[in-house]
C-alpha cells in the first residue's frame, strides 16, 4: 500500500490566500508577548497612553517614505501623513509632564517589504525621563530576559558593542575616520558584488552598505544579544550628540541573530538642534526629488516649552516574535501581512 | 524601454544587466534601523547561465529584459539546428547548439518544450520536467532483481547516458527526470 503523502501546504497558490499567513501557534504566541509587554510596564509604573495613526506632520528622515492620506479637514482636502512611529506625539506628551509612558502600535513606511519589512508593522515604543541610554538598554535587557523566562529560552546576557569597535571587528575598518575608497575598498574586497546606484563619494551610504553586508549579520548570535551604540554624528537621527574625538550619537540599536530588533536614543531635547537637523533633512530630500516634510510647529513648541531629558527606545514587536519563534520571514508572524491584506 | 524599479524587485523577473538578459534568482531588502536601504540581487546571466551578485540602492530602476518563455514543439533536427513551431502561430524558430544546451539529449521529436526567447531570439530551450524513452544499450538485467541497491548505466535512444536500477534491460522504456538527469521509474507496456 502506497503511504498517503502528506498533504501540500495550500499557501503556495492564490486560491488559499484568505487563510492567515500565521498559524495558531504563532498569534498565541502574539498574543501572550502582547500581554507580557503590557504587565511589564504596568509593574514599573510606565503609564500605557494611545497618540494618533493619522499625522498632521511625518518624519523628515529621507530614507522613510511616510504613506500621504488624502483627509477631508474643516472643509478642504489636505495631505495627511500615516505615522512612520509615534516619536513626535508621544514627545509632546513628555513635554506636557506625562512622566514615563509606553505605547504597542501599528507604523507604516512606504517600500519596505522584504523578509523582515512589512509596510505595515506593530512597535513598541517607550520613554524613560531622567533616564540616559545606557540605563535604558539596561531596561530593554530586563524585558528581553522577562519573554525569554515566560517562554523559556535561555538568553545570555547581552553584549554592548560600539558602531566604532563592530566596524574594527568585523570589517576591518575605522568607520569614524576612514575616507570613502577606505570603505568602497574593503566592501569590494569582502563582499565582491557590484553595486549600482551609490555614487562613489557618497559617504553615508557607504556606511551603510558595509553594517548591513559586512557587520549586521555577525551581531547578536547565539543567543546573545548585543546593543550597538555610539553611532557616528551624521547618523543621530534625534539622539543627542555627545562631543568628543570623533563626536558620537548617543543612540543604540539592539540585534539578536543578526536582526535589528529595537532603536533608541538619549533623546535631543534643544528646539534649536532639532529645528537645524529638520532643515538638513529637508535639504536633503529636495536635492533627492523626495516629497517634502514641513516641520512639525506643535513639537518645535512643546521642546520650547521644554521636552525632560530623557531616553527613548522603539522595539518591532513582529520581529521580536520572529526571533523568539525561529521564524524566517516576517510574513510568519503576522496574521494578513501586505500580500494577503 | 521599459524598465522596473527595485521595489519590483522578486525571483523570476527578467532584466538586462551589462547588456545581457538576466533572471533574478534571489532578492533580499535590507535596511538599517535608520539609513539607506538596499536589495542584495542574486542573478542568473541567461546568456552564460553563470549566477553573481548584486547590490542596488533601493528606489533605483533597471532595464526589464525583453525574454518571454514560449511553449513550443520540438520538429527535428538537422544537425546543425534544432527546429521547433510555436503551435499557435505555427512560427518556426531554428535553435542553435548553444541554446540547446543539455535539452538536445531528451528530445526525440513531439515534445513539448519552453523556448525562451530574448528579443525574439531562442536563448534558452527547457524540456519537459519528465519524458520517457526506450533503452537501447546496457549490460544485461539481473533477473528478480526488482528491489534496487545497485545501478548500472544505460543508454537511451537519444543518446544520452542515465544510471538505472540492474533489472532493467534494453528495449524497456524508461521514465528520467530532465532537471537532474536520473531514473525515476520503468514504464509499463
Amino acid at each position: 500500500m502506497p503511504r498517503e503523502r502528506p498533504r501540500q501546504r495550500a499557501d503556495d497558490g492564490r486560491t488559499e490566500d484568505w487563510r492567515p499567513a500565521a498559524d495558531q501557534e504563532q498569534l498565541r504566541l502574539r498574543a501572550t508577548v502582547l500581554a507580557e509587554l503590557r504587565a511589564f510596564f504596568h509593574e514599573r509604573g510606565v503609564l500605557e497612553v494611545e497618540t494618533p495613526l493619522l499625522c498632521r506632520a511625518t518624519a523628515s528622515d529621507p530614507h522613510l517614505a511616510s504613506l500621504a492620506v488624502r483627509l477631508q479637514a474643516a472643509g478642504k482636502t489636505e495631505t495627511w501623513w500615516l505615522q512612520t512611529s509615534p516619536e513626535l506625539a508621544m514627545k509632546r506628551l513628555l513635554a506636557a509632564g506625562s512622566g514615563p509612558i509606553y505605547q504597542i502600535c501599528k507604523a507604516f513606511r512606504d517600500g519596505e517589504a522584504g523578509c523582515l519589512h512589512n509596510p505595515e508593522f506593530t512597535l513598541l515604543e517607550w520613554y524613560r525621563p531622567g533616564w540616559d541610554h545606557h540605563r535604558l538598554m539596561d531596561e530593554v535587557e530586563d524585558l528581553l530576559s522577562r519573554l525569554s523566562c515566560r517562554l523559556g529560552l535561555t538568553l545570555a546576557s547581552a553584549e554592548r558593542l560600539t558602531y566604532g569597535e563592530a566596524f574594527r571587528r568585523f570589517a576591518g575598518v575605522d568607520p569614524h575616520r576612514a575616507a570613502c575608497e577606505e570603505l568602497r575598498a574593503r566592501f569590494e574586497a569582502e563582499v565582491g558584488a557590484a553595486v549600482e546606484g551609490v555614487e562613489a563619494g557618497d559617504r553615508e551610504a557607504w556606511l551603510d552598505l558595509v553594517l548591513t553586508h559586512l557587520v549586521e549579520p555577525h551581531l547578536g548570535l547565539d543567543g546573545r544579544p548585543l546593543f550597538l551604540h555610539d553611532y557616528p554624528a551624521s547618523q543621530a537621527a534625534l539622539a543627542r550628540v555627545r562631543p568628543g574625538d570623533p563626536p558620537v550619537a548617543e543612540r543604540f540599536e539592539l540585534y539578536l541573530e543578526g536582526i535589528e530588533l529595537a532603536n533608541g536614543y538619549h533623546e535631543l531635547t534643544s528646539p534649536r538642534e532639532q529645528r537645524l537637523r529638520w532643515e538638513r533633512d529637508r535639504h536633503r530630500r529636495r536635492r533627492l526629488g523626495l516629497p517634502d516634510v514641513a516641520p512639525d510647529d506643535r513639537l518645535l513648541a512643546a521642546l520650547e516649552h521644554g521636552l525632560p531629558p530623557c531616553a527613548g527606545v522603539a522595539l518591532g514587536v513582529d520581529r521580536l516574535l520572529m526571533v523568539l519563534s525561529g521564524a524566517a520571514t516576517i510574513e510568519e508572524v503576522q496574521a494578513f501581512p501586505l500580500d494577503r491584506a | 524601454m521599459a524598465t522596473y524599479s527595485t521595489n519590483e524587485f522578486r525571483s523570476g523577473l527578467k532584466i538586462m544587466l551589462d547588456g545581457d538578459p538576466c533572471v533574478i534568482v534571489e532578492n533580499q531588502f535590507v535596511k538599517p534601523g535608520k539609513g539607506q536601504a538596499f536589495n542584495r540581487v542574486k542573478y542568473r546571466n541567461l546568456k552564460t547561465g553563470r549566477v553573481n551578485e548584486r547590490t542596488f540602492k533601493s528606489g533605483e530602476s533597471v532595464e526589464a529584459a525583453d525574454v518571454v518563455d514560449t511553449e513550443m514543439q520540438y520538429l527535428y533536427s538537422d544537425g546543425e539546428s534544432w527546429h521547433f513551431m510555436d503551435p499557435n502561430t505555427y512560427e518556426q524558430y531554428a535553435v542553435g547548439a548553444e541554446a540547446m544546451g543539455d535539452a538536445a539529449k531528451w528530445l526525440k521529436g513531439q515534445e513539448m518544450c519552453v523556448v525562451t526567447l530574448w528579443n525574439d531570439a531562442p536563448l534558452i530551450v527547457t524540456p519537459p520536467n519528465f519524458v520517457e524513452l526506450e533503452v537501447t544499450e546496457t549490460d544485461p538485467g539481473l533477473r528478480g532483481d526488482t528491489s534496487g541497491g545497485g545501478s548500472k548505466p544505460a543508454t537511451l535512444e537519444t543518446g544520452a547516458v542515465v544510471r538505472v536500477p540492474l533489472f532493467i534491460n534494453i528495449g524497456d522504456v524508461i521514465k528520467v527526470d530532465t532537471r537532474s538527469g536520473e531514473y525515476v521509474s520503468r514504464v509499463k507496456e
